[in-house]
């Protein structure tokens, strides 16, 4: 028996379906298409090449891709595009999340289950679009005693400071959304909210196990952020830039991961703590404190999290791939676009179709684009395997490992950059250079 | 103004350091039961075990029921080891009735008893890796679990709770070509559990976290009265099965397993490796068993147990786990105490976790082989 609805009957249904639109249309024309003439009347109508720009023609250019092509090429290199599409929010939420699915097939695989296997007939594709539409439809559950402002605020400061990361990264000759001289130490500037932004939820939510968990977040990203500057200073030198673009640029010949794998190693395991990842996942540590610094965290604020994260691991993958492993640089593999479809058209039967806007991107930007996706999912992979084989380690251990060994390793790191650099060997001037 | 306490009543005095976590029941590193830890930073100042949430009566209920009727509720405390936990019960019983068991029905009682310990240890060892953050080591053991299940539930017709043992034997034979597959089954498991070694044990990680926390030493081991694996790992060896063997155990072949350290890994190593003797407890009895023969010794309707009193025991994947049966002349026991190793190893507990660190609880806490259900019977 269902207690929905008792008294559903379908006739009636589809009954009142009917009344609703006949009582929409009447409305409609009786009310609406007199604003609408009315409104037309006061508004003056461009002309454009000769012909008054009424509604109908603008329809008709729609229609048309030798007038359609060139402003969506014109709106794809708006700033708009690059912060919503492209190199920034969407691309970098596409590509974390359909690696995130791999990652989770594989681990499956490593521990011989099956893995999302249901939603969306093959292999489970759409898991992670169910995960985020059962979070989107859970009850967000607010503690009575919480800091309400600041707890509301963290998650929003988590995705934004998640985005503001992705905005640094270069994907391709060109294509990046901000691009400022000093584009590293931007990078370090954005990384150093995330602690803060883990307290002061942590903090906020006033429970012991989030102020625990956000406690050991904040001792072991600092503990981390040090070697984390240290280990990036050999590729600065070596290239001579702070600018993103620039160093990918001075790695044309060579990826500077041949000459600094120290520098290389130390960057990667700091990536691994500051995103919380086995075995550095000691902040959200089940069997201890709960979930950690999100345990107070419900519903779509939790999903917004978790969004932050995937963000930050596409960004820190991207910047592996940027400062060691040549970025966007490799061999042309992406066709040339056919000429003949701008000269010639696409012919259908009958019909001839002419794109004089084509190509929408070159040949370079696509090539790009193909090895910065391919080096970048590789690093996101290599993120993800540890899962499969490590235990977590404890607090002292990381502290010990970041404040100890890893300051070492880069210092060590940036003595080899400065001794290919005094050598002539790298370097502006030198021998490879 | 002042509040007036009740006489003997007092208020706790509250350090500013010191922070009192609250580890249970509903929280996904304490199992049915409660922690009161007090922490300093990170540093654990003192550790209150409050079990007692899935207390059931066990031994109460025992006195209702007529020694036949008392098996499937007996086993309900710890039901992937439920061979184990009635063993003791049907020792006791048949010596309070005077029944002799059928030599088959001892192999097969040992059998069962065996891959019974091999499911309770994998179970173990699976929330261990998971505790540790280890989940490869939660989903391996998960499923090679299976394995005995199915051996068990080709037994015994149940997957968990298999009611198998009785008074007088086992229940059903053994069907027609078990031995054969039984031997197959325990083979592959040998060379997976070979496996467990390389992602587990030998892990950095896991030995710079395990080794040298939670130091248990022989001393305190035996005067704090732990049992099982906790008192093997910290170098006493004693085990029931060895000491005092009971059914068929000194026919067969294997070893204790004894390790000196006394810390967290030891105390995780020690039910793997007795995992192994297991197997070959298992193999040995296949070859030693008669192959034919009755495996139950039939009891007369409702037998009545004489004046007496008996206290059986057995090692069972937690420890020793005893059984003092008093009978007057009447169909259902007088009484019936359970004396189980979960119980007795948690008794150190708060000395093992004063002074640790924080990090270390969910290693300490499983590694002493403690299911609360069964504590708390």
């Amino acid at each position: 028996m269902s207690t929905i609805a008792p008294q559903f009957r379908l006739s009636r249904f589809i009954g009142s379906l009917f009344d609703l639109i006949f009582w929409v249309i009447l409305i409609f024309s009786l009310v609406g298409l007199p604003i609408v003439f009315i409104v037309l009347f006061y508004i003056k109508l461009p002309v454009i090449n000769g012909q008054l720009m009424t509604p109908y023609l603008a329809m008709t250019w729609m229609a048309d891709p030798s007038r359609t092509l060139p402003i969506v090429k014109n709106f794809m290199h708006t700033t708009i595009f690059k912060v919503m599409a492209f190199p920034g929010f969407g691309f970098a939420a596409l590509l974390a999340a359909a690696t995130i699915f791999v990652e989770r097939k594989f681990l499956a695989k490593i521990q011989l289950r099956v893995g999302p296997l249901y939603c969306g007939k093959i292999e489970g594709i759409l898991q992670l679009m169910g995960d985020g539409f059962k979070l989107m439809s859970k009850e967000i559950i607010i503690p009575a005693k919480a800091d309400k402002p600041i707890f509301w605020m963290g998650p929003l400061l988590f995705v934004g400071a998640a985005g503001a990361f992705v905005s640094l990264i270069p994907v391709a000759p060109g294509w990046v959304v901000a691009n400022p001289n000093v584009g590293l130490l931007a990078v370090f500037a954005v990384i150093g909210f995330f602690p803060i932004i883990a307290v002061l939820t942590a903090w906020a939510a006033n429970s012991k196990w989030t102020f625990i968990g956000g406690l050991r977040a904040l001792h072991q990203m600092v503990a981390f952020e040090i070697p984390l500057i240290l280990s990036l200073l050999g590729v600065v030198i070596l290239s001579g830039s702070l600018n993103l673009s620039q160093i990918v640029v001075s790695q044309e010949h060579f990826w500077w991961i041949a000459f600094l794998p120290i520098g290389a190693i130390v960057f990667f395991i700091t990536i691994l703590a500051e995103l919380e990842r086995v075995p550095f996942d000691l902040p959200e540590a089940e069997s201890e404190i709960v979930a950690g610094w999100l345990t107070e965290f419900s519903g779509m604020m939790y999903g917004l999290i978790q969004l932050g994260t995937y963000l930050k691991l596409y960004a820190f993958a991207g910047l592996f791939t940027v400062l060691f492993l040549g970025g966007w640089n490799g061999p042309m593999v992406w066709p040339p676009f056919p000429q003949d479809i701008i000269t010639q058209g696409i012919t259908i039967g009958p019909v001839t179709a002419k794109f004089p806007g084509l190509p929408l991107f070159d040949q370079e930007m696509l090539n790009g684009t193909l090895w910065f996706v391919i080096k970048t999912v590789g690093v996101i992979l290599l993120i993800l395997l540890p899962r499969g084989v490590f235990p977590r380690v404890r607090i002292d251990m990381i502290l010990h490992t970041g404040w100890y060994k890893l300051i070492g390793l880069a210092f060590i790191n940036i003595f080899i950059a400065l001794g290919l650099l005094y050598a002539g060997v790298l370097g502006p001037g030198g021998l490879l250079h | 103004m002042t509040t007036q306490l009740p006489p003997g009543m007092h208020l706790e005095t509250v350090d500013d350091k010191i922070m009192t976590l609250n580890v249970g029941p509903q929280h996904p590193g304490s199992g049915h039961m409660r922690l009161i830890i007090k922490v300093d930073g990170d540093y654990i100042v003192s550790c209150d075990p409050d079990p007692g949430y899935v207390h059931r009566g066990e031994e109460k209920m025992a006195e209702y029921r007529n020694y036949i009727q008392n098996i499937p509720h007996l086993e309900r405390p710890v039901i992937h080891d439920s061979s184990n936990i009635l063993y003791p019960y049907c020792l006791g019983v048949e010596e309070l009735l005077g029944i002799e068991v059928p030599e088959r029905a001892k192999y097969i009682r040992v059998i069962a008893a065996e891959l019974n310990r091999c499911i309770y240890i994998l179970y173990w060892l699976a929330i261990y890796g998971i505790f540790l953050g280890h989940s490869t080591m939660f989903m391996w053991p998960a499923g090679d679990r299976e394995l005995f299940i199915d051996l068990l539930e080709a037994m015994s017709g149940a997957r968990v709770t298999h009611a198998y043992l009785v008074p007088g034997g086992v229940r059903n034979d053994l069907p027609s070509n078990f031995e054969e597959r039984c031997l197959r089954q325990v083979e592959y498991f040998e060379k997976r559990l070979k496996e467990y070694e390389a992602v587990f044990y030998q892990n950095p990680l896991l030995k710079a976290r395990t080794e040298g926390s939670g130091i248990l030493s022989r001393t305190d081991a035996i005067r704090l009265g732990t049992t099982g694996s906790v008192l093997r790992a910290s170098g006493v060896d004693f085990d029931v099965r060895k000491k005092e063997p009971y059914d068929v155990y000194e026919n067969l072949d294997f070893q204790t397993i004894v390790m000196k350290e006394g810390d967290s890994y030891a105390r995780s190593r020690v039910p793997y490796l007795e995992m192994f003797e297991s197997c070959r407890i298992i193999k040995d009895a296949l070859r030693k068993m008669p192959k034919s023969g009755s495996v139950r010794t039939k009891l007369k309707p409702n037998p009545k147990g004489g004046n007496d009193e008996v206290y059986r025991r057995v090692e069972s994947g937690r420890g020793a786990i005893g059984y003092y049966i008093v009978s007057n002349n009447r169909p259902e026991p007088y009484r019936v105490k359970i004396s189980v190793g979960s119980f007795r190893n948690l008794i150190c507990m708060p000395y093992l976790l004063k002074g640790e660190k924080l990090g270390n609880m969910p290693a300490v806490y499983w590694g002493l082989n403690y299911w609360p259900v069964e504590a708390d019977r």
